[in-house]
């Protein structure tokens, strides 16, 4: 499972936590993600910036 | 067709580019920009020296890739002299450019302290990438860095700094630091979190004078106390780049006087980010950037589209002390409720109907934060 962080502001996913409060179950792959997310920090759109992985 | 002219290469400007290219790939677009228009993100220079970054490597990228990526003109280290809105044109190095549309992305400046002393000339800001390049290249043989303001950018640098061995004091004017963003317990939890980290503090304290003192200077508060210091930096607060839309007859209060469609008092003339106050509201963080630029790009696109801000709290990057903090509105009258725990600190400000309000959560509350989101209004609707 990997770890992967916003270019943008920092924040950290964790593919094996997940993001349950907003409807990502634990284990889910960054991929898998809907490309309509942005990230909780910063609101930046998953299409334009890859998170990369740390 | 005359093109869309965005002023400003920031976060802002690229982002309502990249928007506005999503949703029309054909309007001629050129951006304008002062410097170098390197594409970064300005939370990043907070983390940089914990995160072994150099400041070249934290531009993520440059105009050329960007002009390729988004069929747009960039044009760097060109200034705008002045804008005439009756013509829609921009007085630039002798030469005039013609906009069917204007989009003022000019952020802001690093407001200077008032300082005294024959080294006040010394101390830097930074609020660029181009600043922060200057910034790490002064501090190479330093070792004692002395911080005027204890806000959002002070606290995050002093811990930046901290965490690679700097030898940090902050002085700050209020009784705890991020005092215009946190109440009071969390400010103090804060406060304490960073001096563990060995960083020192003069609070309640104005610094009025700095001074050369052999190789090294003398930071001198208006109490008398002083601190030897290697370098001084200041981070006291932004003021909006207004001058070049006052000068054009644009309204302007704090910011740029922008309605919910981001529109200015003159007709295709739009501002967002550092340098903008929606509906009143000056925000300078990266959400409601967001946020207005999608909703720009639309109008711009001929959609004409309100902003909607939903709550949007503030992520306060020191991690001797993590801390999102949601504050209430201004004028809201209500109440906070504190519970400390080894977790951290949780408040909550419920208004006098109990509606909650506002919040601020540190450490492992912050795993709170969505659920406590999603309890908000919206700050302001579309």
């Amino acid at each position: 499972m990997k770890t992967l962080q916003c270019l943008i502001c920092g924040f950290i996913y964790h593919e094996a936590a997940g993001l349950p409060e907003e409807g990502i179950p634990a284990g889910t792959r960054w991929g898998d993600i809907p490309e309509s997310w942005s990230c909780p920090d910063c609101g930046v759109a998953k299409s334009d910036f890859d998170m990369i992985e740390v | 067709m005359d093109p869309i002219v965005i002023i400003g290469s920031g976060l802002g400007g690229y982002t309502v580019a990249r928007e506005l290219r999503k949703l029309d790939q054909n309007a001629p677009l050129t951006l304008i920009t002062a410097d170098d228009g390197r594409f970064y993100s300005k939370p990043t220079l907070s983390t940089a020296l914990a995160s072994g970054k150099t400041p070249e490597a934290l531009s993520l990228s440059d105009a050329i890739k960007i002009q390729g990526q988004l069929n747009a003109v960039v044009r760097t280290h060109t200034n705008v002299h002045a804008i005439d809105t009756a013509t829609h044109t921009l007085s630039l190095d002798g030469e005039t450019l013609r906009y069917s549309k204007l989009v003022l992305a000019l952020g802001a400046d690093p407001i200077r302290p008032r300082l005294e002393g024959d080294a006040a000339y010394a101390v830097l800001s930074v609020n660029d990438l181009t600043d922060y390049t200057h910034f790490r290249a002064a501090l190479v043989g330093t070792h004692r860095i002395a911080i005027i303001g204890g806000g959002l950018i002070g606290c995050e640098f002093a811990n930046d700094l901290a965490s690679v061995g700097f030898e940090v004091t902050v002085v700050h004017f209020a009784p705890y630091p991020l005092d215009r963003l946190l109440p009071p317990p969390a400010g103090e939890a804060v406060l304490h979190a960073l001096q563990r980290a060995g960083i020192k503090w003069h609070l309640n304290a104005q610094a009025v004078a700095v001074q050369r003192d052999g190789a090294f200077y003398k930071l001198v508060m208006a109490d008398g106390s002083e601190v030897e210091t290697d370098l001084v930096l200041s981070a006291i607060g932004l003021r909006p780049r207004t001058n070049l839309a006052e000068a054009a007859g644009i309204l302007t209060h704090r910011g740029i006087a922008v309605n919910r469609y981001l529109e200015t008092s003159a007709q295709d003339v739009y501002a967002l980010g550092d340098c903008a106050e929606v509906e009143g509201l000056l925000l300078p963080y990266v959400m409601p950037l967001m946020q207005a630029a999608r909703a720009l790009a639309k109008t711009l696109a001929d959609n004409r589209t309100a902003v909607n801000y939903p709550a949007m709290p503030v992520v306060v990057k020191t991690p001797a002390c993590p801390v999102v903090a949601a504050p209430p509105p201004e004028d809201i009258v209500g109440e906070w409720e504190f519970e400390a725990s080894e977790d951290g600190l949780c408040g909550l400000f419920h208004d006098s109907e109990k509606k909650l309000r506002g919040f601020v959560l540190t450490e492992k509350e912050i795993s709170r934060k969505n659920i406590l989101v999603q309890q908000l209004p919206d700050y302001l609707n579309s």
